[in-house]
């Protein structure tokens, strides 16, 4: 069973390998051999979940060292996996609804000259993906957080012709190199202060450490954060994720909403010692959750991109599971299984996304939507099925994840408990809001196509079904999954091994936060209703409130950057050059002038006379021997 | 001596000055510890038999075959002694006290059959000039006795002579070089450096191109060797007039103090003016050889002028077997003497360092840069010579191993890079190169770099060995100045990488010759082995290490 583990991670490695080096006579059978790969690694990961349900709950981890990767001393970087229930869960998720990507991408980037090379880039995502999520330690963790890191770049940018995509790749790796700096720095921590850098050893060691090492700890804690927000796209480091959306729509749907942004709540969750250990940091996480999950919700109202829209919910939705895993073991669990169900809900939703664009000569403006039930009824269909479900109506998947979410918000306690909760509630309501439009937008409403740029009317169709059937299955997920974990509180024994649950204390009932919750639902849907399903929807923009406007442009995030970052990168940098040029150039001109003078002179010397080479040596043998005699003189 | 021994000792009251029974003894060889040599002299030989009996159609064939199968059969004889403990356990002197068979002969020995087997694929390159007369042509002039320009050359192009007599030429080259850093006594050495150097005279006279300038090139050479070959000798006598032996054990043993002495010899044992000169002049004669300040001034000249082939050989195996040599002098014959030589190596380390890395920065030339490169690295060398200890002997033989493949690779590319005059080394012509040919320019940046010492690569790893030798044998001045005129090295390194990948091509640039497998392989294995000892050199290193104790 152990072997497998390394093979789950070597399947898709080998496919990317394979594709990417084959080059250009694998392009019609690339896609194939990509897809299969995945299924492979699915079938491995249902083969060991299988395994692991057939033992009892204490005794579930795995672990494979496979060799010592960086050897210095008593600095051990060992490439080892380690399968827990932690690890088990994102690996069913990465590689079931990754395969299911890959089936879709072969009818989504069917005309694509380039398929197999954009194969081979989400075969090695899959890869990444996995080493993270299955490493024992944080070096090779960090392998891997580098791998999918490289392999969202490459994914954004894969349409590099067009200059927004390259840059949008550009900005979401940098974006992305200040949160691994974070992670590098926390690692470097780790590794000064317990001496150690496996969870096995720094986990324990965290919990146990006494008041000497508190900040250090702290510190651990702030860095690993930092880590966080960059790669799941957490204010203040969220610029990047609306951007993103340039990458091709199975791209959006795998990495920039399912998988690869939730890396750092598995980041938050699989250190939950480290933050039990250092509530000022716990603090913290849960405050950029919450503002995040009302950040992202506000864009997502006022996009008319479809994907951005989505990417704003994205972003909203890990808010609340940073800020649940941020609750510590009150909210560990909550934040996996919103995960889990999100991973579901929101692929589907990209997916659906993804299929009308297909649809519509790649158009994603809304407003050049509508009415589109009647002509791609599957679509339709699975996308107001994930709908429901991240509206968290009841009974399907996102109602009993958000809900736990916000109770355990409440359970916290205190002032900070009723903050919590209050912001999740009230995104919860925002939520219900932007997700309607979106849905009255595209499926209702008159028809606003217009032509596109080269003049082709859009007809609207069904995809083909290696489209719809993954989309189908995928909304099986949104609609039942959510139930099936929580009957008997299934989900909350199979994680407790790892992540620890304790109930919390909280001072509103179970009932009284659903009813609240639901009736905010009602509201959100209905403000929807009356403002775009009532009316026409305009086919511009209308100018909007401040905050309309505001929230168009990310809520001036890329403003603020521009200000505080750029504007000051460059006045730093504008004086550093002028340092450089005064002082520095000076020195090292001055020197590089005086070698090169003493070069042209020394250079003369060699006249090309035999003669006057003779002279030389007979010169310096003289030296030779007179300083030899000389050595023995003194 | 045996005889002497049962002489009666009445006897030798009458006749003091020759025992007449003295017997001269049977030479005693090891013929299989000495198998690499023999084998490359054995085909050497038979190179010339193939001049003599072949017709000329079919001699470039053979001559390539016998030198590659010859080359490759001495490395293999080079390993299976390796392997069987003759580097460590069972090194010994072969062949009467002449020549030593140890780990740094071994070492050293395996790396100059190593070059000189990728050097045969640069000579036996053919694809690159034009056809002359409907015939592939190579490197080397049509007939080397020809006068330049004169009927009898002309006549030899239309018929489409060759010189294939380089083969047995730069067999012979390798057979004294191979017994040059072995020869463990100071006629040897003499012997073996005549052999080696007399065979690159000749191989340095034969350009096709530039016949002239080549032709000066082998004069110049030949002047000054003949020169340095002079003060060798002297030294040599000197050394013999004090110690009364050319044994390297002999006079080490002389110089301790440890052997006994005869009365003849009581008188110049005393006289350490003998000894001094003498070591100073026998270092002289390899100082000339490895091209350190001031016996250097041949070097830019024979680089520029020789066959580019040829260059790449001498310079990449004439520094191995010279140092090897100049390792063993001073650590078999010498060691008791570091406090006389090691301040006057010192000062010529410092000034072999500085001298080579400034004038290079305005050479024009690639082939001169290239030879001023080597002066500097001579330096560094040098600096790894000096520490005198075990550490000391396995950086120099790893550095060695390392320089010599880029050095090959570096020459061979120079090759490539032709117009219609032949090979362009003037270096504003290779402006943009990396625009237009941008493989050749990645593959001679990559020797630049490893030349400049840039980690992941092996130069890095040479000069930290050499310097961390240095270092701890206490010299760390020489580090310093090393590391400044790596610092200045790095800089006309880096400037013709500028000048490939960031000037704007030339209109009538030259173009880039697209090599025959031979130049191509040369080329792979010198990035290889560059690339190779800079990111995994620990392999390596413990084999120089392993092979770094002399025996005495």
């Amino acid at each position: 069973m152990e072997t497998l583990i390394g093979l789950l991670v070597a399947a898709p490695l080998l496919g990317a390998a394979v594709l990417l080096i084959g080059g250009r006579r694998l392009d019609r059978s690339g896609h194939l051999l990509g897809t299969l790969l995945a299924l492979v690694s699915f079938a491995f990961a249902v083969v060991l979940f299988a395994d692991m349900l057939g033992k009892s709950a204490d005794h579930r981890t795995l672990t494979s060292t496979l060799f010592t990767w960086v050897p210095v001393e008593s600095f051990q970087a060992q490439v080892g996996f380690q399968l827990d229930q932690l690890s088990m869960t994102f690996v069913l998720l990465i590689t079931g609804v990754g395969s299911l990507i890959h089936i879709y991408s072969i009818g989504y980037m069917e005309h694509d000259e380039n398929r197999r090379k954009f194969f081979g880039f989400l075969n090695l995502f899959l890869a990444a993906m996995l080493l993270l999520v299955l490493a024992d330690n944080y070096f090779l963790l960090y392998a891997g957080w580098e791998g999918v890191g490289l392999a969202s770049y490459l994914l954004i940018g894969f349409w590099q012709h067009k200059p927004s995509a390259a840059t949008a790749a550009k900005k979401a790796f940098l974006v992305n190199r200040v949160g691994d700096i974070g992670l590098s720095v926390a690692i470097m921590l780790m590794f000064t202060t317990f001496g150690s850098f496996t969870f096995a050893d720094v986990l324990p060691a965290a919990a146990k450490a006494g008041s000497a090492q508190h900040a250090t700890i702290t510190g651990i804690g702030f860095m690993l954060l930092l880590a966080a927000c960059g790669k799941s796209a957490q204010v203040p480091l969220q610029s990047w994720l609306g951007d993103a959306m340039e990458g091709p729509t199975p791209v959006s749907a795998l990495i920039h909403a399912a998988t690869m942004v939730t890396a750092g709540v598995y980041l938050i969750t699989r250190s939950g010692a480290i933050f039990n250990a250092a509530p000022d940091a716990q603090v913290a996480v849960v405050t950029v959750g919450a503002v995040t999950l009302l950040f992202g919700a506000i864009v997502g109202c006022a996009k008319d991109d479809i994907k951005k829209a989505l990417a704003g919910s994205t972003m909203s939705q890990i808010g609340y599971m940073i800020m649940a895993a941020g609750l510590g073991p009150i909210g560990y669990v909550f934040a996996i299984m919103h995960l889990v169900t999100h991973g579901f809900f929101k692929a589907g939703l990209f997916l659906g996304a993804g299929s009308v664009m297909h649809g519509m000569n790649d158009e994603v403006d809304m407003r050049r939507y509508g009415g589109l039930r009647k002509f791609m009824p599957i679509t339709f269909v699975t996308f107001g099925l994930g709908y429901l479900a991240i509206i968290g109506f009841p009974g399907l998947s996102g109602f009993f994840s958000k809900d736990k979410i916000i109770e355990a918000a409440f359970a916290k306690g205190g002032t900070e408990g009723w903050i919590l909760g209050g912001c999740a509630m009230l995104g919860a309501a925002i939520t219900a809001f932007y997700m309607t439009r979106v849905m009255l937008m595209t499926f209702f409403g008159e028809k606003r196509w217009v032509p596109d740029a080269e003049g082709h009317e859009p007809h609207p169709h069904e995809s083909p079904s290696v489209m719809t059937i993954p989309m189908i299955i995928l909304a099986f997920g949104s609609v039942f999954a959510g139930g099936l974990f929580s009957l008997n509180s299934r989900f909350v024994h199979w994680l407790e091994p790892v992540t620890g649950y304790s109930e919390g204390d909280s001072p509103v009932s179970t009932g009284a936060v659903t009813a609240g919750t639901l009736v905010l639902l009602v509201v959100g849907v209905g403000i929807a209703w009356l403002m775009y399903g009532r009316r026409p929807v305009p086919a511009v923009a209308p100018r909007g409130s401040l905050l309309t406007r505001a929230a168009r442009r990310d809520l001036l995030q890329d403003d603020f950057n521009h200000v505080v970052l750029v504007r000051g990168g460059e006045h730093l940098t504008r004086s550093l050059v002028y340092l450089d040029h005064s002082l520095v150039d000076g020195v090292v001109n001055g020197t590089a002038a005086s070698v090169g003078g003493l070069s042209g002179r020394l250079r003369k010397l060699q006249n090309g006379y035999v003669r006057s080479y003779a002279v030389s040596m007979l010169g310096g043998t003289a030296v030779v021997v007179a300083a030899t005699l000389l050595m023995r003189a003194v | 001596m045996s005889a002497s021994a049962i002489a009666p000792s009445v006897h030798s009251l009458w006749t003091t000055a020759a025992p007449a029974t003295e017997k001269f003894p049977t030479p005693h060889i090891e013929y299989a510890q000495l198998s690499p040599t023999l084998i490359v002299f054995g085909v050497a030989a038979l190179g010339v038999l193939v001049e003599a009996f072949l017709p000329r159609k079919s001699r470039y064939t053979a001559q390539v075959g016998l030198a590659v199968v010859g080359l490759a059969a001495a490395f293999a004889a080079i390993v299976a002694l390796a392997e069987k403990g003759y580097g460590t356990t069972k090194a010994h002197i072969a062949a009467m006290g002449a020549v030593a068979v140890d780990g740094p002969a071994l070492f050293l020995q395996g790396t100059i059959l190593l070059v000189a087997l990728v050097a045969v694929f640069t000579f036996a390159e053919r694809r690159l000039d034009p056809k002359a007369h409907g015939r592939h042509v190579d490197s080397f002039a049509a007939q080397g006795s020809a006068v330049p320009g004169g009927d009898q050359e002309r006549a030899a192009v239309r018929a489409g002579f060759t010189t294939t007599e380089v083969f047995p030429l730069l067999m012979f080259a390798v057979g004294g070089m191979l017994i040059f850093p072995a020869a463990n006594d100071l006629l040897t050495l003499f012997v073996a450096l005549e052999v080696f150097s007399l065979p690159l005279y000749i191989l340095c006279a034969l350009a096709r191109r530039n016949r002239l300038m080549s032709q000066e090139s082998a004069v110049k050479y030949f002047l000054l060797g003949a020169f340095s070959s002079a003060f060798l000798l002297f030294g040599i006598a000197l050394l013999y007039g004090y110690a009364g032996t050319v044994s390297y054990s002999g006079i080490a043993s002389v110089i301790d103090g440890t052997a006994k002495t005869t009365p003849a010899l009581a008188s110049s044992t005393q006289n350490d003016a003998l000894l001094l000169i003498g070591l100073a002049m026998v270092t002289v004669g390899l100082l000339f050889k490895v091209g350190a300040v001031p016996f250097h001034m041949w070097t830019p000249d024979v680089y520029q002028g020789a066959p580019t082939p040829v260059t790449g050989f001498m310079a990449a195996a004439t520094k191995v077997a010279a140092f090897g040599a100049l390792l063993r002098l001073l650590y078999v014959v010498l060691p008791g003497m570091r406090w006389d030589w090691r301040p006057v190596m010192w000062g010529v380390a410092i000034v072999t360092m500085v001298i080579g890395a400034v004038i290079a920065v305005t050479q024009t030339d690639v082939k001169r840069l290239l030879a001023y490169s080597s002066i500097a690295h001579a330096g560094f060398i040098l600096a790894g010579v000096i520490a005198i200890d075990k550490s000391g002997v396995s950086s120099v033989l790893f550095y060695l191993a390392a320089y010599s493949f880029v050095t090959l690779g570096a020459f061979a590319v120079v090759t490539l890079v032709r117009d219609a005059g032949g090979e362009a080394t003037h270096l504003s012509r290779w402006a943009g190169l990396g625009r237009r040919s941008p493989l050749v320019a990645a593959v001679f940046a990559v020797f630049l770099l490893a030349f400049a010492g840039i980690p992941l690569t092996s130069g890095f790893a040479g000069k930290f060995a050499v310097f961390k030798a240095a270092a701890q044998g206490g010299a760390m001045p020489l580090v310093i100045v090393g590391v400044i005129s790596s610092a200045i090295a790095a800089f006309f390194y880096i400037r013709v990488i500028v000048l490939m990948f960031f000037s704007e091509p030339k209109a009538d640039g030259p173009s880039v010759a697209v090599p025959s497998p031979l130049t191509s392989t040369a080329i792979a294995v010198g990035v290889a082995v560059t690339v190779v000892l800079g990111l995994a050199p620990q392999y390596f290193l413990d084999l120089a290490d392993k092979a770094g104790v002399f025996v005495r």
